[in-house]
């Protein structure tokens, strides 16, 4: 077997903000109960992470957990555990109504750094990203350009962005061509 | 002549000076000026030609509210016309030209139409244009394009960089004069979020040049405080050369910044368009100055008194040594005092008989001559101003005296800027005092919680005079503070006072002006409406203000009527008898004044213009010469052009490779949603007209989807993965409406369904092998057994094939021997490359969406999109088989029983081949004997898709024909848009392997 690419290979842009191609990323979808201990136990199982509450997500390296809506979690593991995993949370939820499925290869992952990171989302996604609002751990389904995306802060100065691999390239070249354009100066 | 004083302007900073050109003549200015401003220093009165008469033109105002002064601005890429000289900040290098002139300004041929405005009254374009009818195309049309728009089209790509920006606000304060900066003052201190925004580059509003004291303070020292004050405060953005444009539903506001057009070689973009979520906008938008309708008020050197000794006291500019000013109201006084101290010669008309209030005192002493009850017959002048005939306002203008002049001022007073308080709803009242509309309280716009969001605060609430300002901002930002739940702190500041007199509407100089003096008094510049062109609208029974606009285009400029839809609909209501509220006005729409398209745009544009999909393999296709197709946002190889081929010589070649050898598809794009749950059979049995519950695991089957109205939407191979779980293959356009159509009927009608639709479509690469050779290459890359007998037809299996991972469907839309196989996306284009390698002695080609097409429709299988158009159902397709009869029920179903669904007369598809071999065109409708009702050519049938099969080598077509399988055999007849026609045999349309045994193999 090959060895996998991103659909970005490894692409860096260097400034006042950098993008950079986040490399290889495991993800499952996982549709389910989230009340549920089961979901709960297997999540937090499989990536270590606490379970996160709606509008927010956690991770520990490439470990993490992303709330996408009142049923869906989006599971992040390293790529190549993400099969392990996958089965893990077979075996724990089988029987219950839930579905997993590895999107790893469906999205591209990129990471946004720098101090004006923020201004630079917002000057792409319809999202109160005011610092008073917008922490540490928050995550958004949102919109970046005309394209569907997700984005968390990992830290103060990194944005981790998800979006579907065919527009990894767009996005990206989005970010850079936003943070290119220098800060706008209000957060 | 206008000049530059030795002394004065507090904006300028004389130490920098500017040079710029003016239709290619060298000027200077001052770092401060604007371009109207440095226009006027340097004499240039002229700067344009109005619209229909090629009147000339000279500026009139001192902002956003300037209907003449507007130029084109920079040479090629930086190119922008129509730009308004009053909001243009001056700098080095700046290239402007004036507009709507031919072949100079100083002499303009279009200027003849000024002479035969006798026979271009109101509504002269409906009048003219509509006989004869013939004369439309060929004449009317060409000169009205000819002669429409001010500016010049750009012709080179812009050059600048643009970006949106989003931000969320307690308060959204718009303007940053004294109001604004008050209100901003008090939601800053309750710690309110705040976003403060002001259209010019500097804060303080009229308060600058007309001064006042709040607390005490000179009233440009409080602004300078208050300013420092926000500034400070981490809660409070503000923001200048920003404009609020437009508030919409939801407190959803666009704010217009201009962060480059002062700076055209700072980095960072052009324009920036704001779009900010406000909970509450305070709008400080002030008012606008109206000008006086008397006769010859168009003519260069007859200004807005405001705008005048904003020139003088701001940028050291006087418009005139001698200045006669015509005003109804007290605040045009200070521009005849302004005049007066700058040492320049100044009268006063005063329309009202009683005179001003604490003004007229302090004109009196300065020794000012004001003549009471006076009014302006007539200014003399052609290109600038050269003497006023003096008249008595209550009478028909016969001439008292005659002042010779440079310039007049005028004022017939003040209109609240209540552009931003509309745009969502908020109404208005007619305020009879001050002749004015201004916001009505009780009726603002709602927001999303039924509540008002929108706050009107100082002049633009119709509180115009300095004290009334500061208190009317203080109590609106109070109220706001209030209304966000937050506490205000402080004292309310304390403006100083002044005695006025009321001002006195005038709506015509003089009062009974005879009709040779309203046919020169001008209500819109740019658009040349004078008060007869209103009143001739009104007797033509033009009663609604919005068709007296249309008719008479009346605030249909550029400027949007900011000058003249007072005076207009106040010169209608008097035509009408009737009381201006009556009148009503026209709708305030945003954007406020223009802005650049660019700015909406932001930084979509070049690569990033908008999305294109790209599937794991697409720089391969771009390396090896592929010729995309877009379908959907995604970018489809049509074909692969090899040197020396034309595009249809390529698809040629690769539909008989695919049929004698072995092609290769991606097939990426197609759509991969998995269905999963205990009523994931259930779900699908209602999703698609044909039975997925019972598809055994393992196996696969073609599916039909239809709307609930009975048409058909989608179709693709499902498969059946286990117990509980499908996977279903929808068209590649299909994927993302398939999944919402989905999750709609889900999460909405069926929500107690289990059910989990999850969408994989890009999670796996998928290539279609397909050909006689098409086994033989997988097995020689070795690896799970795709025999007949362990994967045989309409079968999938997982497995391994080369060493990568993958999941096999014998499926085929060709109808050769044909694999699709999916390999996770990150492993897709090694797989591509692995099969194209191990392919080469099979004759391995890639193909593209043409041959996929045309190797389908030999095989007589129908294309959503071709065949299908959002009108035809299953059924006119001969689909009928894959219609269960066994369901109770599935989208779509009832509606095939109604009347006009089940017709045997609606068109079925059939196949055509063309007599002479020939290809029909696509689209060409099949006729029959006699007319229609419209006298039209009787139809019986048209063509749906439609080749030349290189595997018949002739033409062969599908199309919807009437009764069309019950006449086999038959010719039909179809014209050409050339004029030529093609006659087509109805056939079956399986024209290549009808019994499906090269695809079974």
């Amino acid at each position: 077997m090959s060895e996998p690419v991103t659909e970005l290979g490894g692409k860096v842009v260097e400034g006042w903000v950098t993008v950079r191609d986040a490399g290889l990323c495991g993800m499952i979808t996982l549709r389910g109960d989230l009340e549920s201990k089961a979901v709960k136990d297997i999540c937090k199982k499989v990536t270590g992470v606490a379970f996160p509450k709606p509008l927010s997500a956690g991770a520990d390296g490439r470990s993490g957990l992303c709330w996408m809506s009142p049923d869906e979690m989006l599971v992040m593991v390293p790529y190549a555990d993400v099969q392990m995993a996958l089965s893990d949370i077979h075996s724990a939820l089988q029987g219950t109504h839930y579905a997993a499925e590895n999107v790893s290869d469906a999205r591209s992952v990129m990471f946004l750094e720098g101090a004006g990171a923020r201004e630079v989302v917002a000057k792409l996604a319809p999202v109160d990203l005011h610092p008073d609002h917008f922490k540490v751990g928050d995550f958004r389904r949102s919109r970046l350009g005309q394209v569907a995306a997700a984005f968390w802060m990992r830290d103060e100065e990194t944005f981790e962005i998800v979006c579907f691999r065919s527009v990894g390239d767009y996005c990206f070249s989005l970010l850079s061509a936003s943070a290119e354009a220098g800060p706008v100066s209000v957060f | 002549m206008s000049t530059r004083l030795a002394e004065g302007g507090i904006y300028l900073d004389r130490s920098e000076k500017r040079t710029f050109t003016f239709n290619g003549k060298r000027l200077s200015g001052f770092a401060g000026d604007t371009l109207a401003s440095a226009l006027l220093a340097n004499d240039q009165m002229l700067v344009g030609r109005s619209f229909k008469y090629h009147r000339p033109r000279g500026i009139v105002a001192s902002g956003a509210e300037e209907p003449n002064g507007l130029v084109n601005m920079g040479k090629f890429g930086t190119f922008e016309p129509n730009q308004r000289v009053t909001t243009t900040e001056l700098f080095d290098g700046l290239q402007a030209e004036s507009q709507n002139h031919w072949p100079s300004l100083e002499f303009d041929v279009g200027a003849i139409n000024a002479k035969l405005s006798k026979f271009l009254p109101a509504g002269f374009y409906y009048k003219m244009f509509i006989h004869p009818r013939s004369f439309w195309k060929h004449v009317y049309e060409p000169f009205i394009r000819k002669s429409a728009g001010l500016g010049k089209a750009p012709k080179s790509r812009d050059e600048d960089t643009y970006e949106h920006f989003h931000m969320h606000v307690d308060v959204l304060v718009v303007g940053a004069g004294v109001a604004g900066l008050t209100s901003a003052l008090v939601a800053g201190r309750a710690g309110l979020r705040v976003l403060l925004v002001e259209q010019t580059s500097r804060c303080g509003g009229r308060a600058l040049i007309d001064g006042g004291q709040i607390d005490g303070l000179d009233v440009a020292d409080w602004v300078g405080q208050t300013w420092g004050e926000l500034n400070a405060m981490p809660n409070v953005t503000v923001r200048t050369r920003t404009m609020g444009a437009g508030v919409y539903d939801h407190g959803y506001v666009i704010c217009y910044e201009r962060p480059g057009d002062h700076q055209p070689d700072a980095d960072g973009p052009r324009h920036r368009l704001w779009n900010v979520r406000a909970h509450q906008v305070i709008t400080a938008t002030g008012a606008i100055e109206r000008p006086l309708s008397f006769a010859g008020n168009d003519i260069p050197g007859v200004m807005l008194a405001s705008a005048v000794r904003d020139y003088l006291t701001g940028f050291g500019v006087s418009v005139g040594d001698r200045v006669v000013v015509a005003t109804n109201n007290d605040d045009a006084y200070r521009t005849a005092i302004t005049l007066h101290k700058a040492g320049l010669v100044v009268t006063v008309l005063d329309a009202r008989p009683e005179g001003a209030g604490d003004a007229g005192l302090r004109a009196d002493e300065l020794g000012i001559p004001v003549h009471k009850g006076r009014g302006i017959a007539k200014v003399h002048g052609g290109k600038r101003v050269t003497s006023v005939d003096v008249c008595s306002q209550a009478g028909e203008g016969a001439v008292l005296e005659s002042i010779e002049c440079d310039a007049v001022a005028m004022s017939g007073g003040w209109s609240p800027v209540v552009h931003l308080w509309s745009h969502c709803g908020g109404k208005l009242n007619w305020d009879e005092e001050h002749a004015m509309f201004r916001p009505d309280p009780a009726r603002p716009p709602l927001g999303a919680n039924g509540e008002g969001f929108v706050v009107p605060a100082g002049a633009a609430n119709g509180a115009l005079l300095h004290h009334d300002v500061v208190h009317d901002a203080w109590a609106a930002a109070c109220t706001t503070v209030d209304t966000l739940g937050a506490k205000v702190s402080g004292k309310a500041p304390e403006p100083s006072d002044e005695s006025t007199k009321p001002m006195t509407p005038v709506w015509m100089m003089p009062q009974g002006a005879k009709r040779v003096l309203r046919e020169k008094a001008w209500l819109d510049y740019q658009n040349d409406v004078k008060v007869s062109d209103v009143q001739l609208a009104a007797r033509e029974g033009y009663e609604s203000v919005e068709h007296t606009k249309r008719y008479t285009t009346l605030g249909m400029a550029t400027d949007q009527g900011k000058l003249s839809n007072i005076n207009g609909l106040a010169t209608l209501s008097g035509e009408l008898n009737k009381p201006i509220p009556e009148v009503g006005t026209t709708t305030f729409r945003p954007p406020y004044t223009p802005i650049s398209l660019a700015s909406i745009t932001g930084v979509a544009k070049g690569d990033l213009f908008q999305p294109v999909r790209k599937t794991p393999m697409h720089d391969w296709h771009v390396a090896h010469d592929a010729d995309f197709e877009p379908v959907g946002q995604w970018r489809r190889p049509y074909a692969f052009v090899r040197d020396g081929e034309s595009v249809h010589d390529a698809v040629m070649r690769e539909v008989k490779n695919t049929r004698q050898a072995l092609g290769l598809l991606d097939a990426s794009t197609l759509g991969k949603l998995i269905v999963k749950g205990p009523d994931a059979g259930k779900f699908l049995d209602m999703m698609y007209t044909n039975m997925m519950s019972t598809l055994p695991i393992g196996k696969c089957r073609y599916g039909l989807m239809c709307s609930e109205n009975g048409f058909l939407s989608d179709d693709g191979v499902v498969a059946r993965i286990s117990e509980d779980e499908w996977l279903c293959h929808t068209t590649t356009g299909g994927a993302d409406r398939i999944h919402a159509h989905m999750e709609d009927w889900l999460q909405c009608e069926w929500w107690d369904w289990k059910v989990y639709v999850t969408n994989v479509t890009e999670q796996y690469a998928q290539v279609a092998v397909v050909g006689p050779n098409a086994r033989k290459v997988l097995e020689k890359l070795g690896g799970m057994d795709v025999s007949k007998e362990t994967l045989p037809f309409m079968q999938w299996a997982d497995g391994e094939i080369g060493g990568f991972k993958v999941r096999v469907y014998r499926i085929s839309f060709s109808g050769e021997l044909s694999y699709e196989i999916a390999v996770d996306a990150g492993h897709g284009l090694a797989f591509w490359e692995a099969l194209l390698e191990a392919g080469e002695e099979f004759g391995v080609m890639p193909y593209g969406t043409e041959c996929l097409h045309i190797m389908r429709a030999e095989k007589g299988f129908i294309m959503i999109g071709d065949e299908t158009d959002g009108t035809i159902i299953p059924q006119d397709l001969n689909l009928n088989w894959a219609l269960s009869k066994k369901k109770d029920d599935y989208l779509g179903k009832r509606a095939h029983e109604r009347e006009f669904m089940a017709d045997p007369n609606r068109w079925k598809l059939v196949g055509l081949e063309t007599l002479d071999g020939s290809v029909i065109p696509d689209g060409a409708y099949a006729v029959a004997e006699g007319d229609n009702a419209n006298g039209q050519r009787n139809t019986e049938g048209r063509v749906t898709s439609t080749y030349h099969s290189p595997t018949l080598d002739r033409g062969i077509a599908m199309g919807l024909v009437l009764h069309g399988p019950k006449r086999m055999g038959e010719i039909l007849t179809f014209p050409k848009v050339d004029g030529g026609e093609v006659k087509a045999k109805i056939v079956d349309p399986v024209f290549y392997d009808k019994d499906g045994e090269k695809q079974n193999v």
